[in-house]
């Protein structure tokens, strides 16, 4: 079985609350090289929070985070970058005033030998990139205020693939896009995992990531109700999991798990 | 029938010009909003310079307009950052009034027992010391803002009362004269100007560098295959900024020295007064020179640098910012302490202008800052503004003021239309950025 290997992240009983509010209660979740784990749940039910806290975002209260086995010290995002964590965020973080590859680089831009911006550099370096997700995409000098949705996602996944992140999170990935700009955003995660990039995919709606992932969590009420490969379960049992936290029999319970029988 | 057949044409001429305008505009890559600025401040010279006579449009009256608006224009550059990161600063006019008055006592009263008076480095050492004050003061304003998480209007209101107190309490009111001769070159007149030979220098040098920039550019482009600008709009740009340029420095070479002080000149140089005067073209002003110096240092920042581009993503997203690894709060803190600097350099303009510092100067220049930056397009909603708007915001104001002057309005009738002119500009833009979506 997988877990003979070393996991490539692995979340041991994080805890987190918010004005004595559990937003997360005692959650492990774990990611292997080259995997998609869906993160699943209803609106507020603490997936996003926990994926703030691997994404540097939120400072953890309790647990552990461990990346290739090693204890990780993650504080803020920075510290996360250093780990090769990138995360695309619900809210498409873009800074919407300043163009594609101001926002690719944004953080870690290009410079010439006198310390000044090689905004050439950086432009040219962005064609490729975004030639490669999104082959229609010619908008480079333009604000990506003006972009629609989907390019606006595509600058955000760019932006994480070009740092050559080895763990990427994606909140809500396909949320603001059309079904055409949805299937590119499933193509192209296929494409990263061939790659042996670990994704987690957060999503309140089973149908957007069922058939990508490889593994699904499910979380009610800041708690794991369990975790199942998607081989083992249907996507009803998962629905089960998400609604009414029951545990299916091709599952593994987690603390959050109704307790019955 | 006849007429229709004439008529149709029209419409699609209109058309096609209306796409050569546009074509023009692309290919040139223009800023169209800075383009209607200029348009806007050629009607409000053409307008004064009628009402008044032809006294507006003279070298005169231009070189003290150039001279008048150097001191805000400095505070504007740096107050473009400060809003377009969603802060503001009122404090600036308190603390080019603390800073002025620091550095006039330590020129007229610290260190003349010391390194005794007229010292050539006088200059040097209470510029320096008015700068490090500045910014310290900056920056200890952008430390509350970040760290403690105080509003920027309220922290800068506090500091506006603060350091204008604290200008008083320095001489506890008193005005502090005479500047040191070298200090007050900063601050413009006969012998702060750098005379007719240097300004056609000063002209020429910039013209080569816009040829570079433009060539340094193409070249940039042409290394990774990137389209290039028509050349017959590379030859415009260079033609244009070379004229506006020579034009400027033709300008301030007009403006001869005043009767008076030619005499004098001819006395020390030994030049026998001549039967129709002497003609002593002054040039451009060194607070002019500084003014343009600032702003293209701030524009090398803001578009050239990280902390340039960390500003405008802060302005545009701030969460975004953070998220991507920005350090934000440090990122306020060094801002701010570039604008206390800048107060710095403005309040040495002002008080060599004055050769004198009074704990009153800059009142009111906090608005006048915050006016020129808007007027010059800067969003108060954040992430949009740029230093050359806020520097023709600066020349805008002045040159309404001025112009007013001339036509001998009462100054509380100036106040009102300089209101008036504020808030429409802003209006007139809010339609143009609609439009533009």
């Amino acid at each position: 079985m997988t877990e003979e290997r070393t996991p490539l992240v692995e979340m041991r009983n994080v805890s987190i609350s918010f004005g004595g509010i559990h937003a997360v209660d005692d959650a492990s979740v774990d990611l292997f090289p080259g995997e998609v784990v869906a993160l699943l749940g209803h609106n507020g039910a603490g997936k996003s929070t926990l994926i703030k806290i691997l994404s540097g975002a939120y400072k953890r209260d309790n647990g552990d985070i461990l990346i290739n086995g090693d204890f990780a010290d993650i504080h803020n995002p920075r510290d996360a970058k250093k780990y090769g964590i990138e995360t695309i965020y619900q809210t498409l973080a873009v800074a919407d005033n300043v163009d594609a590859a101001a926002n690719l680089y944004l953080g870690r831009e290009l410079r010439t030998p006198w310390g000044t911006l090689d905004d050439v550099a950086m432009e040219a370096k962005a064609r490729e990139v975004m030639g490669r997700l999104n082959p229609n995409f010619q908008r480079f000098k333009e604000p990506v205020k003006a972009l629609s949705g989907g390019q606006r996602q595509s600058v955000a996944i760019a932006r994480a693939i070009l740092f050559d992140a080895r763990i990427l999170i994606m909140d809500e990935p396909t949320a603001a896009l059309g079904p055409q700009e949805t299937a590119q955003v499933g193509e192209l995660i296929l494409q990263l995992k061939k790659e042996g990039i670990g994704i987690f995919l957060i999503s309140h709606d089973i149908h957007d990531v069922f058939d990508l992932a490889d593994r699904v969590f499910v979380m009610k009420n800041g708690r794991v109700v369990g975790h199942a490969r998607t081989q083992d379960v249907t996507k009803d049992e998962v629905l089960g999991m998400i609604i009414l936290g029951k545990c299916p029999p091709g599952a593994v319970p987690g603390p959050g798990a109704m307790q019955t029988a | 029938m006849a007429d229709q057949s004439l008529a149709t044409p029209a419409p699609a001429a209109r058309a096609s010009n209306v796409s050569a305008l546009k074509r023009f505009f692309q290919a040139t890559e223009i800023d169209t909003r800075l383009l209607g600025m200029v348009i806007a401040l050629g009607i409000i010279w053409i307008g004064f310079d009628v009402l008044s006579n032809g006294l507006f449009l003279t070298s005169r009256n231009l070189w003290n307009l150039s001279v008048q608006a150097a001191s805000v224009s400095v505070m504007a550059t740096g107050m473009v950052l400060v809003i377009v990161t969603r802060n503001i600063d009122l404090s600036v006019g308190s603390i080019l009034g603390f800073v002025g008055m620091i550095m006039a006592v330590l020129q007229a009263r610290i260190l003349p027992p010391i390194i005794g008076f007229e010292h050539p480095l006088m200059w040097v050492i209470a510029l320096s010391a008015g700068i490090a004050v500045g910014t310290a003061i900056g920056a200890f304003h952008g430390a509350i803002i970040a760290f403690l998480g105080v509003p920027a209007f309220i922290v800068t209101l506090g500091g506006l009362l603060v350091w204008r107190g604290a200008a008083w309490m320095v001489t506890s009111g008193a005005t502090v004269a005479p500047m040191d001769t070298t200090y007050r070159l900063m601050g413009g007149g006969a012998d702060g100007s750098i005379g007719v030979t240097a300004s056609w220098i000063v002209g020429i040098v910039a013209c080569v560098l816009i040829v570079l920039s433009i060539l340094n550019t193409r070249k940039q482009r042409r290394r990774f295959g990137f389209p290039l600008r028509p050349l017959w709009a590379e030859y415009f740009l260079v033609a244009f900024g070379c004229a506006a340029i020579l034009g400027a420095v033709w300008v301030a070479n007009s403006y001869y020295m005043p009767v008076n002080l030619a005499k004098k000149y001819a006395e020390t140089h030994g030049i026998a007064w001549p039967e129709g005067g002497l003609q002593i073209g002054l040039g451009i002003a060194i607070p002019v020179l500084i003014a343009i110096g600032i702003a293209m240092f701030m524009a090398f920042i803001t578009n050239r640098t990280r902390f340039g581009r960390y500003v405008f993503a802060i302005g545009g997203n701030p969460e975004a910012a953070e998220l991507a690894g920005i350090k934000v709060k440090w990122v306020t803190v060094k801002m701010f302490a570039l604008m206390g600097a800048l107060c710095a350099v403005a309040a040495a303009i002002s008080t060599a202008r004055l050769n004198a510092a009074t704990n009153a100067q800059g009142t009111l220049d906090e608005l006048y800052t915050i006016a020129a930056a808007v007027i010059g397009g800067t969003s108060l909603a954040g992430g949009v503004g740029t230093i050359a708007g806020a520097m023709l915001g600066a020349v805008v104001m002045q040159s309404l003021n001025s112009g007013m002057v001339l036509l001998g309005l009462d100054t509380p009738l100036q106040s009102i239309v300089i209101g008036i002119v504020l808030v429409v500009a802003v209006w007139l833009d809010t339609v143009y950025r609609a439009r533009a979506k």
